[in-house]
């Protein structure tokens, strides 16, 4: 089958009460109803008024996307729905942690590019490293892209987690 | 729904100082301070405590069913002819199970229900315990909201919550899963004076800018329909007059889907019949010609629409619904008003009036155009003196109740379309059907709920032989608690509805859907302690249903109907308004390959 040509991706911003089950909920309304998850990222964000925040980058048809939104307004746990691609314009962040192992000029150059990225290597052994990047997806992927040819181990991706520019709350 | 909150706060306030009580007992005083008269359930070992706490209480009425489905049935009938939450009360793990359609059915339908479920014990919960399953879990997807109450204190709480939930916006099921420490843990109770939602807050007065958007376009338009929906019985009795009243101001004509029969007099003049698959003629023709579309609290569902890319093409629309997610999702729709349905009309009417409106001249020939569709008869059929039609039987059955205060639950299939087509209803909460998930074995049980709340009424379930036989048991119900249901079966030896879909898509292959080995429904009907009827022949079916209104003990009635009759007129799937087959068309009906996919 061919791409629909009109999908589009759009980052979510949900403000849920941390409630058991929530997150559930929330994945449950994806799974049961079709609607794709590319990225997920959940955390409580406020401990005193109990409240979470959910990030999640989803695609779909601008139709899809508005019945997203709709239906996740629609849980009970659900404080505030803002689409961080249209309504607000945003910030979008996500952290990694690559390791790579190797030596020579290999190790040399995975330093290297590091250096460029500005990836923190937070933990050194003669023959390995682990690198904490933090960027937009796609400077993450390219980092990733970047290490495989230099010993390219393993990848933990955060997610995105996304706030929306100016001093006003979302 | 606000006068109900606020009777529930003056009870709280009454109810100082603060008394300590187990859960089990908090679960039973909630429920009263809530107003609740009637309960449906079935006992098991994780309910026990609440089961005692019953025992020893003298006010609440307990409805013991024969399987957990019946309580949820028995409970939707009871609350769509009340407008009052159904409450319903089972055991863990195959209770809860056992559930699960029913709820299913009430959240499609939006049937305000309240679901006490037993759990094991906190400690055990995880551990595969005998009876456990994981409740909230499985019933997440099937409910409005639903909670596992860990701690006492949370339960008076979540007790008022639920009813809140369950009642208010969009209604629909809400479930309580209690573990059985908890019913037995003491705590203190408070009364529900509490509740506000931190998260939860339907909108329920609509955009007054979208109302007066409303009314011009509709006094605009030259070829208006309305097309109201389950939506203005569920808003309470207001909505329906105020239907009526807006109807009758604008004179123009109105459908309505199988939810909402009864929102609008089917006697008066300007009513179309039902709209969708099986409606009549004049309504799907309306749809798809109009150049207005007004649907009021309806949902585009695709027995109604169906091939949306052919759904009413050269209209305008205009949708009014309390669930902001029903906007745009099956059809685009040009003017969105959310909100509850009695204060939107409220205001539509207002607005009509404030901006003195007259509907454009241009519908006298509307209406001259639906009088020629309407003579098509679309309804018509070719009746018998030897075999009884299934059209003749609900005509008889509709006569022989006029006038009576006369409530009609459905099972689903073919008797389920007639009677939708046939019986004529004038006030609404008096049609239970399953339309969403179209569950047969709704229509027996949920007669029982329907007659527990009106015991001098005359319920009957229009059954169908297969249908009726899915929840059976609920008989001894009926029995036990003096009942009188009339459980009318439209007996076809047929699942009828699919003996129709195999002959127009399948060749005719008639696959396992003959009713084979079927019993004896008189004899049936003596071994529950019940009464059994027969009639054959089209010439004593007056004498017999007479004889089945007249007793007052819940009766089977088997009324033998012709095998092969066909329920038209009839949109296949996958086609337009426009392509629909009526009963004496001559051409065999097309069916699209995508036609065949959908259901
Ligand atoms: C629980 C359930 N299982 C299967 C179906 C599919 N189904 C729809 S109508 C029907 C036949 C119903 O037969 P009957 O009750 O005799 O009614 P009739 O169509 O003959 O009037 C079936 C099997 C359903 N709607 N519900
Ligand atoms: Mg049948």
């Amino acid at each position: 089958m061919q791409k629909d040509p009109r999908i589009e991706t759009h980052t979510i911003v949900v403000a849920v009460d941390n409630e058991p089950g929530v997150l559930a909920r929330v994945i449950g309304l994806f799974a049961g109803r079709g609607y794709n998850i590319e990225s997920l990222t959940v955390a409580e964000t406020d401990r005193a008024a109990h409240t979470s925040r959910i990030t999640v980058v989803t695609s779909g048809t601008p139709a899809v996307i508005e019945q997203i939104k709709a239906q996740l307004g629609r849980l009970v746990p659900v404080h505030r729905v803002v689409d961080i691609t249209t309504e607000k314009p945003g910030i979008e962040r996500e952290m990694a942690l690559v390791k790579v192992a190797g030596t020579g000029e290999k190790r040399v150059e995975a330093m290297r590019v590091s250096q460029v990225f500005r990836a923190k290597a937070l933990d050194t052994s003669h023959t390995s490293f682990v690198f904490e990047i933090t960027g937009v997806p796609a400077k993450i992927d390219a980092f990733i892209e970047l290490m495989r040819p230099l010993g390219l181990v393993e990848v933990s991706r955060t997610g995105i987690a996304a706030i929306s520019r100016g001093p006003e709350p979302m | 729904m606000d006068k109900k909150k606020s009777t529930a706060t003056a009870k709280a306030e009454k109810q100082e100082p603060a008394t300590e009580m187990t859960g089990a007992e908090m679960v039973i005083r909630a429920l009263k301070d809530q107003g609740v008269k009637h309960i449906f359930g079935y006992p098991g070992g994780a309910v026990l405590p609440i089961y005692d706490s019953l025992f020893q209480d003298n006010e609440l009425v307990h409805v013991l069913v024969r399987h957990e489905q019946g309580a949820v049935h028995a409970a939707e009938g009871y609350a769509r002819s009340t407008g009052k939450p159904g409450v319903v009360l089972v055991t863990s793990g195959p209770g809860a199970t056992n559930a699960v359609t029913g709820l299913t059915d009430a959240l499609m339908d939006s049937v305000p229900l309240v679901v006490i479920t037993g759990q094991v014990a906190t400690h055990l919960i995880g551990n595969d315990a005998f009876q456990e399953c994981d409740t909230v879990g499985i019933t997440r997807p099937c409910t409005k909201h639903n909670w596992l109450v860990r701690d006492v204190k949370d339960l008076p709480r979540v007790m008022h919550e639920a009813f809140h939930i369950a009642t208010t916006g969009r209604p629909g099921p809400v479930v309580v899963d209690i573990p059985k420490d908890v019913q037995f843990k003491k705590g203190v109770y408070n009364g529900s004076s509490a509740i506000r939602h931190r998260t939860y807050a339907p909108r329920l007065d609509p955009d007054p800018e979208a109302i007066r958007a409303a009314v011009r376009m509709m006094a605009a338009a030259k070829r208006p329909v309305f097309y109201s929906g389950g939506g203005i019985i569920n808003s309470g009795p207001e909505a329906s007059r105020l239907l009526r009243e807006l109807v009758r101001m604008t004179g123009f004509p109105i459908t309505s889907t199988l939810m909402g029969l009864g929102a609008f007099p089917a006697s008066d003049k300007q009513w179309l019949g039902p709209i969708g698959m099986h409606g009549t003629y004049e309504a799907n023709l309306c749809a798809n010609r109009c150049d207005l579309l007004i649907a009021l609290g309806s949902r585009f569902d695709d027995r109604v629409t169906g091939r949306v890319d052919a759904f009413s093409p050269g209209s305008k629309k205009i949708h009014l619904d309390i669930d902001p997610s029903q906007i745009n999702k099956n059809i685009r729709v040009d003017l969105p008003i959310i909100g509850d349905a009695a204060r939107a009309l409220r205001a539509m009417i207002d607005a009509w009036r404030e901006e003195k409106l007259v509907a454009d001249p241009g519908i006298a020939s509307w209406w001259v155009q639906i009088a020629q569709w309407r003579s098509k008869n679309s309804l018509s059929f070719k009746n018998s003196t030897t075999v009884i039609k299934p059209q003749y039987a609900i005509d008889r059955l509709y006569e022989a109740t006029k006038g009576k205060k006369t409530f009609v639950t459905t099972e689903v299939g073919q008797h389920q379309m007639w009677a939708m087509q046939r019986f004529k209803f004038e006030e609404p909460n008096h049609w239970m059907t399953s339309g969403g998930l179209g569950t047969m074995g709704y229509g027996l049980p949920a007669a029982v709920g329907v007659q527990m709340a009106h015991p001098d009424a005359l319920v009957i379930d229009i059954a169908g032989e297969a249908s009726v036989q899915m929840t059976m048991q609920e008989m001894s119900t009926a029995v036990q608690y003096d009942l009188p249901i009339k459980i009318f079966i439209l007996n076809n030896e047929y699942m009828g509805m699919v003996r129709q879909w195999q002959e127009l898509l399948h060749g005719g292959r008639y696959s396992h859907s003959y009713s084979e080995a079927l019993p004896d429904f008189v004899k049936l009907a003596e071994a529950y302690g019940a009464v059994g009827i027969r009639a054959t022949k089209p010439d004593e079916l007056d004498a017999k249903i007479a004889e089945m209104i007249a007793v007052k003990r819940p009766v089977l009635f088997d009324c033998r109907v012709d095998q092969k009759e066909n329920c038209y007129p009839m949109i296949p799937s996958g086609a337009a308004h426009d392509q629909m087959i009526l009963a004496d068309s001559e051409d065999e009906p097309e069916v699209s390959e995508e036609g065949k996919m959908m259901v």
